[in-house]
């Protein structure tokens, strides 16, 4: 029964890990071709949930809504960048947080003024709704399993869009060089805007797929965007591959964290003090980790800037 | 006497003369609302120490304010309900000790996380702190001894040796006299040799340790000094409220402190002060109009960030006198 459990939170950890890795390849994206550190990344994740459960309960078909919640996150996303990010590529950090921050509030009081402060809710599509059984007994949620697959599928697309295509090819020269692609004739502004775009496309995906597992509701994206932080700044922040390694990572450490430490501790002191401090510690578990990490290699494990 | 020690001196008097007046007119509220202001521009004075002067730009300020803050509850309730401390060490009402205890907890907490942090620079570093503030705040909700999610109310304000801390007033006074303490501080700190060596740093790392002074070592000096200030102004703040949450460790504090120094004007002495008026007057005034204030105060912040660099002070007292 141990090892069935062990498997089914190992899973979970994955598939936590997978979403961290939706937010994190966008803000990675947007911080290594633009120089930009966006905060309104969560909004964007937020924005797709509530897409997604509007559609859905209006059309009764959860892939319409999935389908909404692409169009709506990369729409609001475009609509930023022209109207408010383009301004800040050449500003210093500090005014990019700022900027950034105010987004946030705009988009999560935005957020409640259209939809109110109740939770939206919404449902499992009916084809992935059920159980697949595991080795060892047990059984797990076919729809994780499913986001499980999605999160593989995107970061080959993502893999395969930036290695093999045109566009990927000026993102790739885009950070590298941006005057220099400028001058060789290409659209900059327009490039960036698709960007953009693609990484808050991605956050709505994220936040659709986690709709269907949590309530929709306002502030949604915030403890995710801190989380895809921790995930960026563990791979190198820049590089798609690090926010993949370093999504699982803090995904299966936060996960087995919570799942372990208060038995691991029960060996030595009573369990109900067990339970409250193997809680208080697991939820400091990744930061810890990140910490590691960083006293070892300051800028991530992937580097891209070096 | 410049423009700027002019409005300066200004802002001063009005933070003084409106509780007064207000006071005498027997509207203890808007006594309390300037008590908000004044704790706010303390924590924010302590930030920009960090952020204005040393160009560190720490987005996990709401941990030292929280931690500040809870020190102050901690010692509050264990005083309250009569049990030691810890190893028999006496919990206490009052506030000098608390704020020395505060102030202590505070820098040495920062030690350690800006000696990590301070590894980094640019956009990890804003990440780091952030991060390792989430770290504090995510500990403060799961651990259920002080409160957890729901936080710890004091049933009492702190005592205050000769003062009826109480009363609004007196209150208001001690705050005052602690943020005028704070910004002398801040005004000799920025003079002296350290002030100047960190100004330096913020300018040009490479060229300070050139002639001989660590720049690391400069930082995370400015750092902890910084975070010290803000957890003095938590543990105000916590018995302003009589209550201290998670909320005053969540990262939209970090935010709003931000925010306070951006509004009055960044690395100037007042910009904190008039950054905290503005906002608290702000979050008053459309606060009473409309329930979605945040929105409008969004909408606010993003012009002054795209269009009106320098803020208050910015407006009102010209350019800075170095940049």
């Amino acid at each position: 029964m141990f090892t069935a459990l062990l498997i089914e939170q190992l899973l979970n950890g994955l598939q936590l890990g997978v979403m961290l890795f939706l937010m994190a390849a966008g803000l990675t994206l947007i911080f290594g071709v633009m120089g930009l550190i966006n905060l309104a990344h969560g909004s964007l994740y937020m924005i797709g949930a509530f897409a997604c459960a509007t559609v859905a309960a209006a059309t009764g078909s959860f892939w319409i809504g999935l389908i909404a919640s692409l169009a709506a996150a990369a729409g609001v996303g475009a609509i930023i960048e022209v109207a408010v990010i383009r301004r800040l590529y050449d500003r210093d950090h500090l005014d990019q947080v700022l900027a950034t921050f105010a987004l946030i509030l705009i988009l999560s009081e935005g957020a409640r003024w259209l939809f109110g402060s109740f939770p939206l809710y919404l449902d499992i599509p009916p084809m992935l709704q059920g159980a697949v059984p595991l080795p060892g007994g047990g059984q797990y949620q076919l729809y994780r399993l499913a986001i499980i697959g999605v999160g593989i599928a995107v970061a080959i697309g993502l893999y395969l869009l930036i290695a093999r295509t045109r566009l990927g090819m000026r993102i790739r020269a885009g950070e590298s060089d941006r005057e220099m692609i400028g001058a060789l004739g290409v659209d900059i502004g327009t490039l960036y805007t698709v960007v953009f775009a693609l990484g808050a496309a991605l956050a709505g995906l994220a936040g659709a797929l986690v709709g269907a597992l949590q309530s929709v509701q306002v502030g949604m994206g915030e403890p995710v965007l801190i989380l895809a932080f921790v995930v960026i700044v563990i791979g190198g922040i820049g590089s798609i591959k690090g926010a993949l390694v370093g999504a699982v990572i803090v995904g299966v450490v936060d996960t087995m964290g919570r799942f372990l430490l208060p038995s691991v501790l029960a060996l030595t002191m009573p369990a109900s003090q067990a339970t409250t401090i193997g809680a208080a510690l697991a939820s400091m578990l990744i930061y810890v980790v990140m910490a590691l990490i960083l006293a070892f290699r300051p800028s991530g494990l992937f580097s891209a800037q070096s | 006497m410049s423009r700027e020690t002019t409005v300066n001196l200004l802002l001063a008097l009005l933070l003084l003369g409106a509780p007064l007046v207000a006071a005498g007119m027997g509207e203890p509220f808007y006594v309390t609302l300037a008590t908000r202001v004044v704790v706010l521009a303390l924590a924010a004075v302590g930030l920009n120490l960090a952020l204005g002067s040393g160009g560190l730009l720490s987005f996990g300020h709401a941990a030292f304010f929280g931690l500040g803050g809870y020190v102050a509850g901690i010692l509050a309730t264990h005083a309250f309900n009569g049990e030691p401390l810890f190893a028999g060490i006496p919990a206490t009402t009052s506030m000098p000790l608390i704020w020395i205890a505060a102030v202590a907890v505070a820098g040495l907490i920062a030690l350690p996380i800006g000696a990590i942090s301070l590894r980094t620079s640019g956009v990890y570093f804003i990440m780091i702190t952030l991060a390792f503030a989430q770290m504090i705040y995510y500990f403060a909700i799961s651990w259920p001894a002080y409160g957890g999610e729901d936080g710890l109310s004091m049933s009492v304000r702190n005592a205050f040796p000769g003062v009826n801390t109480a009363k609004p007033l007196p209150y208001f006074l001690i705050c005052y006299a602690a943020l005028m303490a704070a910004l002398l501080l801040f005004r000799v700190v920025e003079g002296s040799r350290f002030g100047s060596a960190l100004q330096a740093a913020r300018q040009n790392g490479i060229r300070l340790a050139a002639v001989g002074i660590a720049p690391f070592n400069i930082r995370l000096v400015a750092f902890a000094a910084s975070a010290m200030i803000t957890g003095f102004a938590g543990a105000l703040y916590a018995d302003l409220n009589r209550f201290v949450g998670p909320s005053m460790l969540s990262w939209h504090m970090s935010g709003e402190l931000i925010v306070l120094i951006i509004l009055g004007g960044k690395g100037r002495l007042f910009g904190p002060v008039a950054g905290a008026m503005i906002f608290v007057v702000f979050e008053y005034v459309l606060g009473g109009i409309t329930e979605r204030w945040q929105f409008f105060l969004g909408l606010i912040l993003l012009g002054i960030v795209l269009f009106a660099r320098g803020g208050l002070l910015g407006l009102l007292s010209g350019k800075p006198r170095h940049v």
